[in-house]
């Protein structure tokens, strides 16, 4: 087992106790906290898969702006955890089946290998990962090229601009509504 | 690299999430399960861009984009309702409850 593998194994079991740890826990802060270390767990695993920039996007988008969002409404509404919120044992038995079964389903590609991804989109069993998936290699030598972020800027303002400014129309209408929302005489 | 592993932490992860939305009452903290299951199909994307190309991860973006936005309505219609019965718990919120 290589060193990047140990550390993989490190943010994964701290991201799997910590989000059973928020969605166990009777304070909504204490649930957001552990949110928290979720998110910076998974950052951690971002960079090892060699994506740093969405790695830092993650801490400063998610840990930081929509977490201090999440708290500050949380104490702004003064949601103590007076009182448990937990629904009773039919709704833990049919949460258990169905969240295991979605888990024990899709955890099965927990030995897929980007071999069997390339015969998936080639259809045949000859070819290897190093013929069919060419745009990785271009992602890895675009990252050579122009870095972590040129790599993903040049796409994203090129060939994916149409969708990028749909989300910032998507971002003006979610500011108004929020403010017309929040708004108690308009 | 990891792209296995990787694939099956996303799978537990979105299955807590799954897990917690079902189980709590408390509006605000199923909006963070719902969070996490975001996240964790931000990671499927990341580990498949590895062998996929870029696009992947620039749909990661878009996926942070829709989060934050999410946010921000979601929590405002939680401020909204709360003014109106005092609580965000889902037990209160009947009006649709024949």
């Amino acid at each position: 087992m290589t060193v990047v593998q140990i550390v993989f194994y490190v943010f994964a079991v701290a991201a799997v106790i910590g989000a059973i740890m928020c969605i166990t826990q009777r304070n909504p802060i204490a649930s957001a906290f552990w949110l928290v270390s979720v998110l910076m767990s998974l950052a951690g695993v971002f960079v090892l898969l060699q994506a740093q920039f969405i790695g830092v996007m993650q801490v400063l988008v998610y840990a930081g702006a929509i977490m201090v969002l999440f708290l500050f409404v949380i104490m702004l509404l003064d949601l103590g955890g007076k009182t448990s919120d937990r629904r009773g044992a039919p709704s833990w038995v049919l949460a258990v089946v169905v969240g295991g079964a979605i888990t024990v389903s899709m955890a099965q590609l927990a030995d897929y290998t980007p071999d069997q991804l390339a015969h998936e989109i080639s259809g045949s069993t000859e070819l290897n990962a190093d013929v069919v998936l060419l745009e990785g290699q271009r992602l890895q030598e675009a990252i050579e090229a122009r870095g972590v972020v040129g790599a993903i800027a040049e796409p994203l303002f090129g060939f994916y601009l149409i969708p990028f400014q749909i989300t910032g129309l998507l971002l003006l209408t979610a500011v108004v509504g929020a403010v017309v929302l929040a708004k108690r005489r308009i | 690299m990891l792209l296995g592993p990787s694939l099956a932490l996303s799978a537990v992860l979105f299955g807590i999430g799954v897990i917690g939305v079902l189980v709590r009452r408390n509006a605000i903290v199923i909006f963070m399960c719902v969070e996490l299951m975001l996240n964790a199909v931000n990671l499927s994307f990341v580990a498949l861009s590895q062998y996929h190309g870029v696009g992947g991860r620039v749909m990661v973006f878009f996926v942070m984009t829709v989060a934050a936005a999410e946010a921000a309505v979601g929590l405002a219609i939680m401020i909204a309702v709360f003014r109106h019965l005092e609580s965000v718990d889902l037990k209160n919120i009947n009006l649709l409850h024949g």
